[in-house]
This record gives structure tokens, C-alpha cells and sequence, in this order.
């Protein structure tokens, strides 16, 4: 959709000066600079889902057309949210402004921005905060770390909670606990209620808020691409798979966010769920009306985001099914872990998820009835149900990225390592202090993974990059497996940039390669349709 | 900017209380009604925030996870770091407020030729720690100016915090750790480039503020030798609530106590109040189990929605000539 700017080699892109500027923060205007930032968007996305101000404008733009009382609107937002989330009244009042989040920011590593440290992102809201909401900052103005709400302040907001993926990393390391996420989360709500959110965010949204999904693919569409994943997979197998759609009385439903439908590598993962639900012979249905895992909405408003997820339980209990089971997705299972729930439940007309393949209940999911599919297919292999030849993966050297949202809002790190080690001969963790609880975000989440900011991504996604890169080179890495459709499509794109000799897999995707399923011809190939090294020669027959 | 600012004012306060008590002779108001109305507004201004913040609802279950959370049997869960029950909520919580576990895990980064390396930076965590303990700790030992018979865990604690033996009276430990610790944590504000960048006058007023309370009752305490029993007496006096000025207390103990009595006001106001706000943060203080149990938001309010009846009415001929199912014909 949008065009991609040519961001600077990586060369000159790793040469970062983290030196403050002279000028004090508040008296440094922000500089939009060309390659940073996204589009805004189209006045249809937002008039879809009935969002205010739809308008023709441009980010790059002086005037953004907002309405006469922005500044009315934007201070009772703030007064509003303040009462509604004890996070946000919390966080605005007690940061010491340690410094202890400032190098935690990828953003921050990668640009040397000052304003990319989660302080100081935090202090552009908390001193606009101090000016109308506190005793000191309405007294003393500046010398208490107030200022006054300008337009400037307005786009310096925009330009720099669009710089923010809601990773979670600072909350790791602040002392209090205080997550950017939810400060970022609230200037984007404020955002959002003067119409200025970006196109990259405002299409995915009105697609799913429609279409039942970010890519906006029709129902027609969603099964084809599945059918022609399908002629893969018995190009490959021999195995034919018949996956069904929309089919009332399957025991589960599947979600799975629609990057896994649509493009490359997230499509590999996706045949890698259909191999397996077929070996299992998993009763199970897709939807095409729930056909998104992931939420963009979640970066527009918890409103948004809400009305997104409606579709998840609505469909489970038209079509009656027993629970659900979600895809490899980032941003998907932190919704689904602490929102969805609280959002749309009780799923009292659903059970408590149990695998019909191992009788394991999944008693931690027992509320909210939906369990991550790589906390099914590690049970499956702990109790053997899966016959795998890991050599069908020699070919790759192996390391795991966490994603942010799984990592730092749910805490699944053994589950993909468990399964990446059983269908993986050659496994290599990145340093620890970039993994698990510490893992660094690919830069591109939260809605930033858009074409006119490339710069932004392969900065932000700087320190991700640098880790592989240390594997890569110490033990040969060759494929950065995840469990994030957001992460294999930015991911590529990153390490094409940094790393350019790893590629990028969903964890199923292996699992895929190393299930012998029964009844499967000799296998020469990967699910990328890729001769497997060293089987070629032996099967030319049946290659054909 | 706004360190000269502060320090500014901070000496301005201490020639405040110098020329009231010295040449005005206004020991009453510095030893009498300024510490009670500090106390009140102490108390007063901490209820009002932890209120204030209470009041605010705790509308998503959003606590950071770090560490493996509860799922499968056999998978070994971090207990501490993920906890998925209450228990496990205390002892991260304890952990946090007593031992500062989330900056115990600071790193320090540094770019080197184009690669970004990580190293344990524990000064922060250990000099924070330092600060807080002492602080604490002095803190405690002063409740023996308003308790009489002076209670024995006062004691012990002034022995051990003594135990180096040195000096007449014993030095104690905690204070000069307390100036010293406070001294620290000015010069790493104003050393490291990026900390100093953010730092506000609200950052170096409690620390030049803490400095002069520490370094004026050190002063009192080994130098100037201030007369402990007539102290005692106007302490005891506050305490009673029958306070009293007895004569010929050095002018210090008033700058002093007017140093204290700026502090216990300023701080409901200040960024200190994160003393009572750390308890109350839903990062930290919430359990992981939301998906076991569900969590209620008080205003959960019904959205507009797209129904997969609309849904089908867009889609339904594109739905049957693909083969799938639909509601209505």
C-alpha cells in the first residue's frame, strides 16, 4: 500500500550518538523526520468504524485539521482516563525519573533519541499532566516540570507514541513497575480522539471491524488461500487435507491471525497447524467470520479493541463449539490473556479446554477457554503423540525470538523452546539478556510495521538484530524462529536489512517439517517447497 | 537547569529557620507549629493520594510477566517472577519494596563498533538500596525522642547501627550511609548525560533537601553536641501534645527540625509519594491468572459491534458458491 522509504545503509544507521542535544527537551521542537513516521489516514477507515474527524490530511503537514476545541477534548480525555486507569493516574505521579528505563528502549538503542527513553516518553504526557491536573505544575510552570498543551506538544505526542511498539521492556527494570505501554496506550487514545491515527493502523482495523480480519480477505478468499496451502502440503506429503470452514458442531474453534493466511513465511506456519490438526485428526473448524487473531485496535483504543474481539466468543458460541485454540501471534494472546476475558466473558457456554488427543485439561486457561497452540503441541509431544524426525531440520540452525506480548504479558518461554528442541537438531539461544522477560521487540509492533517509516523499524529494531547477528556468527544461525505473525513478517525484513544470511520461521513451521504423518510419501522437500539437502539425489523420481 | 534552582531554595530555607529562630526569635513557630502542621499535611496529603489512587479502578489484569508462567504440569514455573497466585504476589511484592528486585536486574549497554553489549550495572540498586535503608532506618532510630521509657528494640537497633564503637557518642552507621548514599545519587544525576537530561528541580530539591537533614544532624550530633536532654524535653512535649520550648537549644536543632518539617510537607506533593504508590501498581501487585480466573472491569460498557449476521448479509453469495455454511439460504 504505501511506499517504502529507502532508509541508510547499515553502516551508517549503527553509528548512534546517544549525547543529548544542548537544548533542554521541552525547548527541542520536534522534527518529523522522513523515514520516522506513518501516513495518516484515509478518511473511510475511520468513518467505518464511526471514529471522529475523518478528514483528508498529511502527518508530514503543518495543519492537521483538527477540530476548534482539540485542546478542550485532548485535556478531558486526559481527565477521563485518569479516573479510569489506576495505571495511568499512578504512573503520571510517581516516576523519580531514576533513569533505569532509559537504555531498556530499543527505540532509544537505536536512534539515541532522548526522547525514546520510556522517561522521558512518559514525561511528554506527565508534564502537559502536571500543567492542568496538579498544584505544583498549575504554581511553578516549568520549575515543577509542567508546560502548557500546544500543537506542537500535540504532534510531538503523535510523532513519539508512534514511536513506541507497547513492548514492556522499561517495566521489567522500573523499580515501580511503571509500563510505557500504558502511558503509549493512552496518547494514542488521545490521538485517536481528534482523528489523527495512521493509515497502516486505520486500514487493518476497518478491515476487521467488516471483514473479520486485518488483510480484509473475503471468506471466499480465506478458503482458497487455505486450499492452495493445501496443494502444498500434497505436493510436499503426498497427504491431502481437508480443513473445514465455518462448521457448526466441531469440538474447537481455531484462531489465528490473518498474517498466517496471506504471504510469506507466515503462511509456512499456517500449513504447519494444518499438517497437524490433520495428523491428529483434530475436530476442529476454521472461521472465516473470527478470522483474526491479532487487534489492531488495540492501537487506536481498548474501545476499538473491544469491539474487535467481539467476534471470537460470538463465533464460538454460534457454532458450539467445546473451547478455543489460538494461533502464534504477539499482541493476539496479551489481548486474549488479560483482555478478552474481562471484555466478552464470562464464556460460561464453553468448557474448560481439554486436549482430545492427551485428556490434558488446561486448567490455567479455565476461564477464559483458550489455549495457545504451542502450549497444545508441547503437550502433545511430552506425551508422545507425535511421531518426529528432527533431522528433517538439520538444515537449519536454530534460535528463538520472544515476542514481547508472550514474554512480558503471559510468560510462555518454555513452551516454544520445548517444541523447538524436539523437532530441532541444532538449537542456539541468543545472550540472555536478550531473551525471555528481557527480549528485545523487533521494533516494527504495535502497529509500526508500515513501509514509509522503514528507518524507524530498522532502528528500533536495532538490538534485536544485534543479538542474532552475535549468533549468527558464533554458531552459524541461519533461521530466527517466533511465535508472532507481526515478528515473521518485520523480522524478515529486519535481518534483511542487518542479518541478511537469517531467515525467518514460525514455530510450526518446523514442527511441520519434522511430523511424519502417516501415510506421507518420502519427503524432499520443506513446507517453503525447498529440496531438502542431501535427500534430493537418492528420491529423483519422486521429486518430479 | 534546575539544579541551582534547588539548591537555591534549599539554602534559603536554612537561612529561613537561622534568621526566624536566631534574630527574630521565633522558636515557637519553627519547634512548634511548623513541625504539627507538617505532620498533619504528612498524613493528610498521603491519605488523599493513596485515595486518589484507589479510586481509579484497575480495569485490566496488565501485571508484567518475568518469568515462566504457570501452564503445563511438567513445566518448571517461576513462582516469584510470574506468579499466578496470592503468595506468590506477596513474596514478588516483598521482594520489590524490600530488596528493589526490578533495578537489581539493571544492565548497562554500550555500543562498540556497530554492536550493542550488556553488562550488569548494580550501583543503582545497591546505592538506592543504601539510601532507603539508612533513611529508614534514621528514621526509626528518632522515634526515641518521642517515647519515654525509650522502647527497647530502639535500642538494639541504636547498637547494632552502632557497632563500629568509634568515636563519642558511637558513631552511627545509617546517618553517614544516608549522606553518603544521598551524595551518590546527586552525582550520578549530574554525571550520566542522559539522567541529568531529565532530571527537574523536583529531582534535585529532595536530594539537596535529605543532604542538609543528614549533614545538620550529623553536625548536631558529633560537633556541635547539641543539649540531647532539652531536645528530648521538646520532642517529648510535641508528643504529648503540651509542647514546650525549653531555652538555650542551638539554633542547628531548629534548622534541622525546619528541614524535616519542609520535607514531611512536600512530600504527598512530590514524586516521594511513589513510597505509597509502589504497593499499589498493577504491573507488580497482580497475580497471572487471568486466563484462570476472570477479571471484572467496573465500567465494562457495551460497544458496537459487527455481528456475523451482518457479516453474512455482505458476504452470503461469495459464502455459498465457495461451500460455506451459512445461516439463511
Amino acid at each position: 500500500m504505501a511506499k517504502t522509504a529507502k532508509p541508510p545503509k547499515p553502516e551508517e544507521l549503527s553509528k548512534i550518538d546517544y549525547r543529548p542535544p544542548r537544548t533542554h527537551w521541552m525547548d527541542t521542537p520536534v522534527q518529523f523526520k522522513e523515514g520516522t513516521f506513518c501516513y495518516a489516514s484515509r478518511p473511510k477507515y475511520l468513518e467505518e468504524v464511526d471514529f471522529p474527524n475523518a478528514r483528508e490530511w498529511s502527518s508530514a503537514d503543518e495543519d492537521w485539521k483538527l477540530p476548534d476545541n482539540w485542546k478542550e477534548i485532548l485535556l478531558e480525555g486526559i481527565k477521563d482516563r485518569l479516573k479510569k486507569y489506576r495505571s495511568f493516574q499512578l504512573f503520571m505521579d510517581i516516576c523519580v525519573r531514576c533513569g533505569a528505563c532509559a537504555d531498556k528502549c530499543h527505540f532509544f538503542l537505536g536512534s539515541g533519541d532522548p526522547k525514546n527513553m520510556p522517561v522521558l516518553r512518559a514525561e511528554l504526557i506527565r508534564s502537559v499532566y502536571r500543567k492542568y491536573f496538579t498544584l505544583g505544575g498549575k504554581l511553578f510552570g516549568k520549575r515543577a516540570g509542567a508546560r502548557e498543551l500546544t500543537y506542537d506538544v500535540f504532534k510531538e505526542w503523535w510523532y513519539y507514541f508512534f514511536q513506541c511498539t507497547e513492548c514492556r521492556r522499561c517495566s521489567v527494570f522500573c523499580p515501580y513497575g511503571i509500563d510505557t505501554a500504558e502511558i503509549t496506550m493512552m496518547g494514542r487514545e488521545l490521538i485517536n480522539l481528534l482523528g489523527c491515527n495512521t493509515d497502516w493502523i486505520m486500514g487493518p482495523v476497518a478491515n476487521c471491524y467488516k471483514k473479520g480480519n486485518h488483510l480484509g480477505l473475503e471468506p471466499h478468499t480465506i478458503k482458497m488461500n487455505i486450499e492452495m496451502m493445501c496443494d502444498d502440503i500434497e505436493e510436499i506429503t503426498g497427504i491431502r487435507i481437508e480443513p473445514t470452514f465455518n462448521r457448526k458442531g466441531a469440538e474447537i474453534l481455531f484462531v489465528t491471525p490473518s498474517g498466517d493466511l496471506f504471504g510469506m513465511p507466515g503462511i509456512y506456519t499456517c500449513m504447519g497447524y494444518l499438517m497437524l490438526f490433520h495428523e491428529l485428526g483434530l475436530d476442529y473448524t476454521w472461521s472465516t467470520y473470527a478470522s483474526e487473531g491479532g487487534n489492531f485496535g488495540f492501537f487506536t483504543s481498548n474501545e476499538m479493541a473491544k469491539r474487535l474481539y467481539y467476534k471470537i466468543y460470538a463465533e464460538a458460541k454460534r457454532l458450539g463449539v467445546k473451547w478455543i485454540l489460538g494461533g502464534e501471534c504477539g499482541h493476539m494472546w496479551r489481548l486474549v490473556h488479560q483482555y478478552l476475558d474481562t471484555w466478552h466473558g464470562p464464556a460460561d457456554f464453553l468448557e474448560v479446554p481439554k486436549s482430545p488427543i492427551t485428556g490434558t485439561v488446561f486448567e490455567h486457561a479455565k476461564s477464559t477457554k483458550m489455549v495457545h497452540v504451542v502450549e497444545f503441541t508441547a503437550d502433545l509431544i511430552r506425551h508422545g503423540k507425535l511421531n518426529l524426525d528432527p533431522s528433517r531440520n538439520d538444515h537449519l540452525r536454530v534460535t528463538f525470538h520472544d515476542s514481547c506480548n508472550t514474554s512480558r504479558g503471559m510468560g510462555i518461554f518454555e513452551e516454544p523452546r520445548y517444541i523447538i528442541k524436539h523437532v530441532c537438531n541444532h538449537f542456539y539461544e541468543m545472550p540472555e539478556d536478550t531473551i525471555r522477560e528481557k527480549t528485545f521487540c523487533c521494533g516494527s509492533g504495535s502497529g509500526l510495521n508500515a513501509g514509509e517509516n522503514m528507518e524507524l523499524r530498522m532502528r528500533g529494531g536495532f538490538p534485536r538484530a544485534n543479538a542474532v547477528k552475535y549468533v549468527h556468527e558464533k554458531h552459524g544461525v541461519n533461521m530466527l524462529a517466533n511465535i508472532c505473525a507481526i515478528d515473521r513478517a518485520a523480522l524478515t525484513t529486519l535481518m534483511q536489512y542487518w542479518v541478511p544470511q537469517v531467515d525467518v520461521c514460525g514455530v510450526h513451521e518446523l514442527v511441520g517439517n519434522a511430523l511424519v504423518m502417516k501415510g506421507e510419501k518420502k519427503r524432499t522437500q520443506d513446507l517453503r517447497l525447498e529440496d531438502l539437502p542431501g535427500v534430493e539425489e537418492e528420491t529423483e523420481e519422486e521429486g518430479e | 537547569m534546575g539544579m541551582l534552582f534547588s539548591l537555591v531554595v534549599v539554602v534559603a530555607l536554612i537561612l529561613i529557620a537561622l534568621f526566624g529562630v536566631k534574630v527574630i526569635g521565633l522558636q515557637f513557630l519553627f519547634g512548634v507549629i511548623i513541625p504539627y502542621i507538617a505532620v498533619l499535611t504528612f498524613i493528610f496529603g498521603m491519605l488523599y493520594r493513596v485515595l486518589k489512587w484507589s479510586r481509579s479502578p484497575v480495569p485490566f489484569h496488565i501485571p508484567t510477566t518475568c518469568g515462566q508462567q504457570k501452564s503445563l504440569s511438567w513445566i518448571k514455573h517461576s513462582k516469584i517472577e510470574n506468579p499466578a497466585g496470592t503468595l506468590g504476589v506477596i513474596i514478588r511484592m516483598a521482594l520489590e519494596i524490600f530488596l528493589f528486585r526490578s533495578l537489581f536486574r539493571n544492565l548497562k549497554s554500550d555500543l562498540r563498533d556497530g554492536r550493542l553489549v550488556y553488562g550488569s550495572d548494580k550501583w543503582l540498586w545497591l546505592a538506592g538500596l543504601a539510601f532507603h535503608v539508612s533513611f529508614f532506618t534514621v528514621f526509626i532510630r528518632h522515634l526515641r525522642f518521642f517515647a519515654n521509657p525509650v522502647p527497647k528494640f530502639l535500642n538494639v537497633i541504636d547498637s547494632i547501627d552502632g557497632f563500629l564503637q568509634v568515636g563519642v557518642p558511637h558513631l552511627l552507621i545509617t546517618g553517614v550511609l544516608l549522606l553518603l548514599a544521598a551524595l551518590y545519587l546527586f552525582i550520578r544525576r549530574v554525571y550520566i548525560p542522559q539522567v541529568r537530561y531529565i532530571s527537574l528541580p523536583a529531582d534535585y530539591f529532595p536530594l539537596f533537601l535529605i543532604i542538609a537533614i543528614a549533614s545538620t544532624g550529623i553536625l548536631m550530633r558529633y560537633f556541635t553536641k547539641v543539649d540531647i536532654v532539652k531536645v528530648k524535653t521538646l520532642t517529648m512535649g510535641l508528643a504529648s501534645l503540651h509542647p514546650h520550648i525549653p531555652d538555650g537549644i542551638g539554633a542547628i536543632f531548629f534548622v534541622h527540625l525546619f528541614l524535616v518539617s519542609v520535607l514531611f510537607t512536600y512530600f504527598p506533593f512530590s514524586k516521594l509519594v511513589h513510597m505509597g504508590g509502589v504497593f499499589l501498581s498493577p504491573t507488580r501487585n497482580l497475580a497471572n491468572n487471568s486466563r484462570m480466573k476472570r477479571h471484572v472491569n467496573p465500567w465494562n460498557y457495551p460497544v458496537k459491534v459487527h455481528t456475523y449476521e451482518e457479516y453474512e448479509e455482505e458476504f452470503r453469495e461469495k459464502m455459498k458458491s465457495a461451500d460455506i455454511p451459512v445461516e439463511k439460504e
